[in-house]
């Protein structure tokens, strides 16, 4: 199968195969990429993140349902953990979004982390340019469950939305560094619970107080997602700052700096696997380790002289 | 580049509940699959569905009730028909010695039955699978 070819005539198949090739790095991701490239920039992508429990998934499912009553189509990247010491994962976000398997304009996959720190998998980026490609309307982008400082969705996604639950902490939390920097929306999920009211004025102090705020100042929404609540007000939300970041320039920003972080990690990349033929693979490396390690010479000496090498090739 | 062993673990039909299926889940998250759980009650349809979109390399299900003569055929035919040739679709569950043949001739590969450690299922995997 030609796995470009064919994704650009809606073979779910032949997005399924892409996003695999990229996911695992085969070589022929790069050519699909090439070929798919012209294709994307069309979809608007929304990154949803939020700690473990806050209902990430729950929401997602419902948020889905309301977009296809619009008439959009939606594609879903859902990511959890990889476990660090075996590398195996259950990936379990299409437990609450079982309804959506069946609906044509839906289209769900799972990735786990794979050993990246910062929410979301390093191919997260690449899979969502697939299903972009493919013709999504929307893209959510479902963080792992985060604790307080992984923030790599701000880098994927046009509007972060940052999910809470009442009676996660006190109001200290809210001042803090990492993910309550990062919303351009605020869901308080499960806000039936006691504390949900305590928790939208520990938020909004914590706005009034960000030296920051440009007149886009974040909104917050109660929902309950379980039951469907306050969805309809959540996505008016999304879809108020999508006017607002598309009427600003904004987006166009957003998008030049993913679009220059994403060249430089390519590039990155490109000298990293050429390094590591030139001095891993070949066993160089051992070699002047040895000699390191005995006091022969230093690590400095020795990296400026590869660099020079390297260089003339 | 790293080929990463993908199952789905598949509730079809109406189990009431799914301990067997989270045992296995575990046990093959820890041999370092990555395992996609989507719960229970599932149709053929939605779990032939899932499979496509998740690309998996193995589907595993497990039935309890007594409906794998119907159910398992089913989901083996609209994985094929989804053009997944080579995806291993096995079996487990509280199923009776007699009803394996027409199983595994229906496409199961192997049927796993309580008191199968789950050694046996990770091995069988990563025997069988095609990446």
């Amino acid at each position: 199968m030609d796995i470009a070819k064919e994704l650009l005539k809606g073979n779910r198949l032949a997005l399924s195969k892409a996003i695999t090739a990229i996911e695992n790095e085969y070589p022929e991701a790069t050519e699909i990429m090439k070929e798919i490239y012209p294709h994307t920039g069309h979809a608007y992508v929304l990154g949803i993140t939020g700690p473990p429990g806050a209902g990430k998934s729950t929401l997602t499912d419902k948020i889905t349902r309301a977009y296809r009553a619009q008439g959009k189509t939606v594609g879903i990247v859902a990511v959890d953990p990889t476990s660090p010491f075996t590398g195996g994962a259950i990936l379990g976000d299409r437990i609450r979004m079982n309804e959506l398997t069946l609906d044509a304009g839906v289209f769900i996959r799972s990735m786990g982390t794979r050993g990246s720190l910062g929410g979301l998998s390093h191919k997260t980026a690449d899979a969502v340019k697939a299903m972009d490609a493919f013709g999504k309307d929307i893209i959510i982008v479902e963080t792992v469950g985060v604790g307080q400082s992984e923030v790599d969705i701000v880098k994927a996604a046009d509007t972060t939305m940052v999910v809470l639950i009442p009676g996660m902490g006190d109001d200290i939390q809210a001042i803090k560094a990492g993910i309550l920097e990062i919303g351009d929306l605020y869901c308080i999920n499960k806000s039936d619970l006691d504390g949900a009211d305590k928790l939208v004025r520990e938020i909004n102090m914590m706005l009034d107080l960000d030296s920051f705020m440009t007149d886009w100042r974040p909104p917050i929404t109660k929902v309950i997602a379980s039951q469907n609540e306050g969805i309809e007000d959540l996505i008016g939300t999304v879809e108020k700052h999508r006017a607002y970041i598309e009427g600003n320039g904004e987006l166009t920003r957003r998008r030049t700096k993913r679009t220059r972080d994403e060249m430089l990690d390519i590039l990155n990349s490109g000298i990293n696997n050429f390094v590591k033929g030139q001095i891993v693979d070949s066993g160089r490396l051992d070699e002047y380790v040895e000699k390191i390690r005995a006091h022969d010479t230093d690590p400095y000496t020795v990296v400026g002289g590869l660099m020079d090498e390297m260089l003339k090739k | 580049m790293e080929k990463k062993i993908r199952v789905l673990v598949a509730k079809p039909g109406l189990d009431g509940h799914d301990r067997g299926a989270k045992v296995v889940a575990r046990a093959l998250r820890d041999a370092g699959f990555e395992v996609i759980y989507t719960g229970l009650r599932q149709t053929p349809e939605q779990i032939a569905e899932a499979a496509l979109q998740e690309d998996v390399n193995v589907v595993a299900m497990s039935i309890l009730s007594g409906a794998h003569g119907h159910l398992f055929p089913k989901v083996v035919d609209l994985v094929r028909g989804n053009g997944m040739t080579d995806t291993l679709i096995i079996g487990g569950g509280v199923i009776p010695d007699g009803d394996i043949p027409a199983l595994k001739e229906a496409g199961v590969a192997e049927v796993f039955t309580p008191g199968t450690p789950t050694s046996d299922v990770v091995n069988f995997i990563k025997e069988n699978v095609k990446l």
